[in-house]
């Protein structure tokens, strides 16, 4: 194992940078030495992606300067990070699928062999991918498409890729979300190898019980701020306090809940690889949280329910009836509705306008036959505009001009117009700014107390503790624990969710 | 469904703030206007240079003899603007026509009472769309490949039925329907466009189904988790389309009063053509019926005015060409504009 030397190779001081609405960091302190792994640790949204953004010159910063090597840098732009020796390798790869390991390797640096010509060395670029292969005691054939490989596999050769550009630090966004155990250990030996050529790693990660294998030192972030820098051998809980904090916002309007009869009840919920025997229930006028890291099966499971994604075998009841769904039409007319995570990418018609974003799911309430009664339909729409305080110029403004808070109060129009009884709630405060999160929460409270069920997903776990009655904590797609209102605390809603078991 | 991840790739290129609003609305409100107003704009231009040069041009028979002209084109644009505002498009319009034509002169020739003859034209237009449809919504077809595929066949099939020869020896009745005059003078085949022009606006702004060739064109994947039958709403799109394609094909043979195997080649590029000039978007959720009629209309007013002051027949195709790049130009000139803004 390489041991960090103590040079400084990167520097981070005072960094800051403020979206509208959003302090994203605050003066956050950072540094890695040469030959070092320094773990990133943090909640979702404490600001450890926009802080890899500012150094890989995806984003420019506010304040602070970053020193490499002791000199003063300002990064430009990702290729300029490049020429520096910063490479990042994403969770979504950055690879072109159909052409070969050796292309993507080159990709936009060819090797030429005649300039003029613009004619690409193939043998050179075969060989020194080759080579590069061999160090990361990968066995492919350069030739291969890169469809074709794993996904550890497919991270390898992004890693290649950073190489061949003679990459000096390299951070890894959760390299190992998606690995199986033996490849994890594989990744590591890599990891442990390149440091001991002198590679310095950036590593960020949810999973604790890997910091103590993999990291040096661990620098903890926490609302957009630094909160301190500690040895790798830190205890898991000492570091989950450190993430966490000790301050709880009260910027959650809990109504007091008064749980009527079960409305929704899943059962033996199945989808082969993803999602493992999943029961439970949600009470009229209940707020569930449902918490669990990215890629623990929480969007998985709203779908599935929802009948967005077949599944292999499932029972849904609602109010004791059970009901069979194939697809959202069905789960729509049994009183079900899910505001999707992506809002852009699954909510909105976005080139469409308020007005017909918010009656989407409800036309047939609008219709007379197959037309539509146009005031009628208006009538609604403006209503909800107001009751949301909706900030839109007119009900003819496309949805894709309003604001993140807004859009997503259209979202939640949507489902409002059409009395929906179970509600799922997937992220519904991503990238809305405080105010709108004030406004949605307030929203989901009194919906709960007209006796609508709500299942609540959400990575900001102050959220969940804000909002829920109960929670849910699901891992690598299984529930794996329910915390009363009571007994939760970020820490064991953490523990559950990173290690599985208390 | 292709068209679902055709629209999640769009997605994808969003942008990763949403913190763009104040300054995007701005951009919106001006640029909007002057893209809406464009063609009609551009109509009036062109309508008043030519009556300033041309005598003939602003006379009632030669207002009539472009509005005969363009109506099969513009009858075709009302079926095209639909399945285009879905996200999709349609390459087998002028294959389509031709054979619908075929088949009703086939009939009528053969002894067929005229009245179902236009029917049977019309409905086998309406098969080929449906066949379309089905290929797109459930056998995941891109809609580019079903429809190119359609263009082939339905060509043949109508090359195959003919034996390559137009059909002749039609009744002078069927003549009524493209070649006929009704009150005022008024050619049938503008009344016609007018009435199915009426129609295709009312089902694309008043109707749930137009509602949502709108919604699946702009996010098929959002339609779908709004409870749309996304699959059965773009299998009745092609369908619609197709039997528009087919009754413009018996309004064709009924003009020419023939019935040719040949008709409608290139007519494709004619429709599309006039549903972008009209100001929809090929990348799906923006159009008009009015603005494929007026894309039709200017490329119509072109030709005319160019016999008229006897240019070229060349000419009039790069004049076209240019149009179609210039209209399609300030469409993405605009959206990246929009995109930059932020």
């Amino acid at each position: 194992m390489g041991i960090p030397t103590d040079r400084l190779l990167l520097e981070l001081r005072g960094i800051s940078k403020a979206f509208p609405g959003v302090q994203a960091l605050r003066e956050v302190h950072f540094e890695l030495r040469e030959g070092e792994v320094h773990v990133l640790l943090g909640e979702n949204g404490a600001g450890k992606s926009t802080l890899m953004k500012i150094v890989t010159g995806a984003l420019p910063k506010d304040a602070g300067e970053i020193r490499l090597k002791g000199r003063k840098v300002e990064i430009r732009n990702p290729q300029h990070a490049l020429s520096l020796g910063i490479s990042m390798v994403y969770q979504e790869f950055n690879l072109a699928p159909h052409l070969s390991v050796a292309e993507n390797i080159w990709l936009g640096r060819e090797p030429l062999r005649n300039r003029w010509l613009g004619l690409v060395d193939r043998r050179r670029m075969r060989e020194e991918a080759a080579a590069l292969l061999g160090r990361l005691r990968l066995r492919l054939s350069p030739d291969l498409p890169v469809a074709r490989l794993t996904v550890s596999q497919a991270q390898l050769v992004e890693i290649a890729k950073a190489l061949s550009a003679h990459a000096r630090i390299l951070i890894l966004d959760e390299p190992t979300a998606a690995l199986s155990e033996s490849e994890i250990d594989e990744l590591f030996a890599i990891i442990h190898q390149l440091k001991a050529e002198g590679v310095s790693f950036v590593y960020i990660s949810h999973r604790l019980e890997e910091i103590p294998r993999i990291g040096d030192r661990v620098t903890v972030l926490r609302d957009g701020e630094y909160v301190a820098t500690v040895p790798a051998d830190t205890s898991p809980a000492e570091l989950i306090r450190l993430m966490v904090g000790r301050r709880l916002e009260q910027l959650y309007p809990k109504l007091p809940a008064n749980p009527g009869q079960i409305r929704l009840e899943v059962e033996r919920l199945r989808r082969s690889g993803v999602l493992h025997d999943i029961s439970f229930h949600v009470r009229a006028g209940e707020v569930v949280g449902l918490a669990g890291l990215i890629g623990s099966g929480r969007t998985e499971l709203a779908r599935a329910i929802f009948g967005a994604d077949p599944v292999d075998c499932k029972v849904i009841r609602v109010d004791g009836e059970a009901v069979d769904i194939r697809s959202p039409r069905d789960a729509i007319r049994a009183g079900i509705a899910y505001l999707s995570e992506d809002r852009k990418l699954l909510s909105l018609a976005l080139n469409l306008s308020v007005l017909e974003n918010i009656t989407l799911a409800s036309l047939d309430r609008f219709t007379t036959g197959p037309v539509i009664r146009v005031e009628q339909e208006k009538r609604a729409a403006q209503e909800l505009v107001q009751k949301l305080r909706i900030r839109t110029p007119s009900l003819l403004q496309q949805v894709q001009y309003l604001s993140g808070g807004n859009q997503q109060k259209v979202v939640l129009a949507r489902w409002l117009i059409r009395e929906a009884k179970v509600l799922l709630f997937d992220e519904p405060t991503r990238g809305v700014d405080v105010g709108a999160k004030a406004e949605i929460f307030e929203l989901i409270g009194r919906l709960a107390q007209n006796g609508a069920a709500i299942l609540l997903i959400s990575s900001y776990l102050p959220e969940l503790l804000g909002m829920c009655d109960r929670i849910l904590v699901m891992n690598r797609g299984r529930l794996v624990g329910e915390l009363t209102r009571e007994e939760a605390t970020q820490e064991r809603i953490l523990t559950l969710a990173t290690l599985g078991a208390e | 469904m292709p068209l679902l991840e055709r629209n999640r790739r769009n997605g994808t290129m969003r942008k990763p703030a949403d913190f763009e609003a104040t300054s995007r609305a701005r951009v919106w409100t001006t640029t909007g206007l002057t893209r809406r107003i464009a063609p009609y704009a551009s109509l009036l231009a062109m309508a008043f240079l030519l009556s300033l040069l041309s005598p003939h041009f602003l006379t009632l028979e030669n207002l009539f003899a472009i509005g005969v002209q363009m109506a099969v084109i513009a009858i075709m644009a009302i079926g095209q603007i639909m399945v285009i505002i879905s996200g999709g498009i349609d390459l087998s319009v002028g294959s389509v026509m031709a054979l619908s034509g075929v088949i009703s002169t086939m009939l009528i020739a053969s002894g067929v009472p005229i009245g179902w003859g236009i029917f049977a034209g019309t409905l086998v237009g309406g098969m080929c769309g449906l066949l379309n449809g089905t290929l797109i919504a459930y056998g995941y077809l891109p809609p580019f490949i079903a429809t190119l595929g359609m263009m082939g066949i339905a060509r043949g099939a109508a090359l195959l039925l003919t034996g390559g020869v137009p059909i002749f020896g039609l009744p002078p009745s069927f003549n009524m329907l493209g070649g006929g005059r009704i009150f005022l003078g008024i050619p049938v085949p503008v009344a016609i466009l007018a009435a199915l022009a009426v129609i295709g606006h009312f089902v694309l702004t008043r109707m749930r189904f137009g509602r949502y060739v709108f919604a699946i064109g702009s996010n098929a994947e959002a339609a779908r988790l709004s409870g749309i039958n996304v699959r059965s709403v773009i299998a009745r799109i092609y369908t619609y389309a197709g039997l528009l394609y087919g009754f413009a094909g018996v309004l064709m043979a009924s003009r020419l009063s023939t019935g040719q195997p040949t008709a409608g080649t290139g007519y494709e590029l004619d429709v599309i053509a006039a549903c972008v000039i009209g100001g929809a978007s090929l990348s799906g959720g923006e159009g008009t019926v009015l603005g494929a009629i007026i894309g039709a209309l200017i490329m119509g007013v072109l030709r005319n005015g160019c016999n008229l002051l006897d240019i070229s027949a060349f000419w009039q195709q790069i004049a076209i060409g240019a149009i179609i790049v210039v209209a399609v130009f300030s469409d993405q000139y605009r959206k990246h504009k929009v995109k930059g803004a932020a």
